[in-house]
């Protein structure tokens, strides 16, 4: 499955795994806040429908 | 803007520490060192020029966060603003009161300093001039700093934050200066390159800084 | 119809929202193809072995590093010349994305270097640039997250973008003056002559469009976000003042 890396396969693996951690990391914050604030804001948004 | 200026002389030496603090921050700074990397006076002396110039620089950024600080809250920056003296011209003077308070010290007291980390000889005059030319930046620049964070609380490690990165092209071309004079090199490029960062900083940041500050006081 | 029409929050969120699902989808199949052809696919090169692989996820990377500066800049100077929230707000999505690419840049970087040149960091001018550029992200966001009330906070931190732009400029030049590196020349140029060789040239360029279009993908999410924070945020402030 994995092609063989020779001596350097530390090296690549480590180098893709640390991207793709952070860029993971990355996106899953952006969305987890965006759906954070989206929640929040309907929240408020049909509350204020319900008062006025 | 001549009134402007003896003003906050006056206040920064009146304050006390003005002049003194950051140049006992120089002086400790430059003691540290030894302990530090050891006594070994080959190695001090080639590592003096970067020393003394990241030196300088953090006792410049010392001081940077009272330049405006005092002024917006006693309220005395908004009648400043509103001063027929255009406030780019108050952000100048504010620059070079800070500059005659610690750049100039700084670099008076800099050769001294030089004989404690065993600085080559020839690069006495290279270290007088560098910081005379670059003082002026790191200054500026400040000025700029601090007016981006004058309305902050916890402003001052923000300012630090925001400044240092600004100041790298001047540490860069004033410690190559130094550098290269103790090697016996050519050091025209790097004089140039500080004298060019220094009047560039001079005509234009004091538009950027004004612009903060009248954000920061709207 | 102009560009500026989408300086209108509303009309933004109703574009960008139709937008997304297609740019998700082209940003997965592009990184998906792209890294995956990259990485098992490739042969190795005849001087860096397997660590060939790595140009993947570097070039790309510090490609957009570079590239979300400039967005800040551009979106910066459109939010002081014409005011349009959503453009200030764009910026101040983009910056975190742009730390993380450069971040990412200079792990892959270091890494890559240690089989290489034998040492994780040397103060070459391109690994320092990176990490000035790093610095002045850095101060940016902390910036942004400082002050209270928006429009300062977006107009202080647009002419810190402007002023920072022409320091990194000018450390740019100042670490190019002060050593000469050991890092290579660009890896690539519109030439595409001189550029590395076709095998690794196609897998490359599709995971330079992916990791562009994982930018686009994120600053839309993310300038949604701040959007929607903005609106509680006056909504907030509405029910106060009731």
């Amino acid at each position: 499955m994995i092609p063989d890396l020779g001596k350097y396969a530390g090296a690549v693996l480590s180098s893709y795994a640390i991207s793709v951690v952070l860029l993971a990391g990355l996106i899953a914050l952006s969305l987890w806040r965006g759906a954070r604030v989206r929640r929040q804001l309907d929240e408020m948004e049909s509350r204020r429908k319900t008062d006025g | 803007m001549i009134a402007l200026l003896t003003r906050d002389l006056a206040l920064a030496i009146r304050a006390g520490g003005g002049f003194g603090l950051g140049l006992a921050f120089f002086l400790i700074v430059v003691v540290l060192v030894p302990f530090g990397v050891g006594p070994e006076s080959a190695i001090l002396s080639a590592i003096a020029p970067g020393i003394l110039w990241v030196g300088a620089l953090l006792a410049c950024l010392l001081s940077l966060d009272r330049i405006f600080a005092l002024d917006f809250e006693d309220g005395s920056l908004d009648l400043l603003a509103t001063a027929p003296i255009p406030l780019e011209g108050v952000v100048a003077m504010k620059a070079a009161a800070h500059w005659v308070t610690t750049g100039l010290p700084l670099t008076l007291a800099a050769p001294g300093l030089g004989l404690l980390l065993n600085l080559d000889p020839a690069a006495y005059g290279w270290l007088v001039l560098s910081l005379g030319l670059g003082t002026p930046a790191l200054s500026m620049i400040g000025t700029f700093g601090a007016a981006l964070t004058v309305g902050l609380k916890r402003g001052g490690l923000l300012l630090s934050l925001l400044v240092l990165p600004l100041y790298v092209p001047t540490l860069i071309f004033g410690a190559e200066t130094v550098g290269r004079g103790a090697a016996g090199l050519a050091t025209a490029t790097p004089v140039l390159m500080l004298a060019g960062i220094t009047l560039a900083a001079l005509a234009l940041l004091p538009f950027a800084a004004a612009a903060a500050i009248r954000i920061n006081l709207r | 119809m102009s560009l500026w029409e989408y300086a209108n929050p509303q009309k933004f969120m109703r574009t960008s929202g139709a937008l997304l699902p297609f740019v998700w989808i082209a940003t997965a199949a592009c990184l998906g193809v792209g890294l995956v052809w990259g990485f098992f696919l490739t042969p190795e090169a005849e001087n860096f072995g397997s660590t060939v692989k790595i140009i993947y996820l570097h070039v790309p990377a510090a490609m957009m590093a570079i590239n979300a500066w400039v967005m800040m800049l551009v979106t910066s100077l459109i939010w002081l010349i014409r005011r349009h929230h959503v453009s200030a707000l764009a910026s101040r999505a983009a910056a975190p994305i742009g730390l993380t690419m450069t971040v990412i840049a200079l792990v892959t970087g270091a890494i890559w270097g240690e089989p290489m040149w034998g040492t994780y960091w040397a103060w070459d001018p391109r690994l320092t640039s990176f990490l000035i550029l790093f610095l002045f992200y850095l101060g940016y966001i902390a910036l942004w997250e400082a002050i209270e009330n928006p429009d300062a906070a977006a107009d202080l931190t647009s002419v810190l973008c402007i002023v920072g732009s022409v320091f990194a400029l000018l450390s740019r030049y100042a670490v190019n003056f002060w050593n000469q590196g050991l890092h290579q020349g660009a890896t690539l140029s519109l030439d595409k002559e001189e550029n590395i060789a076709n095998v690794y040239w196609l897998p490359l360029l599709i995971c330079l469009a992916g990791f562009v279009l994982l930018f686009v993908a994120l600053v839309l999410v993310r300038t949604r976000t701040e959007i929607r924070a903005r609106r509680i945020k006056a909504l907030v402030t509405r029910e106060r003042m009731a």
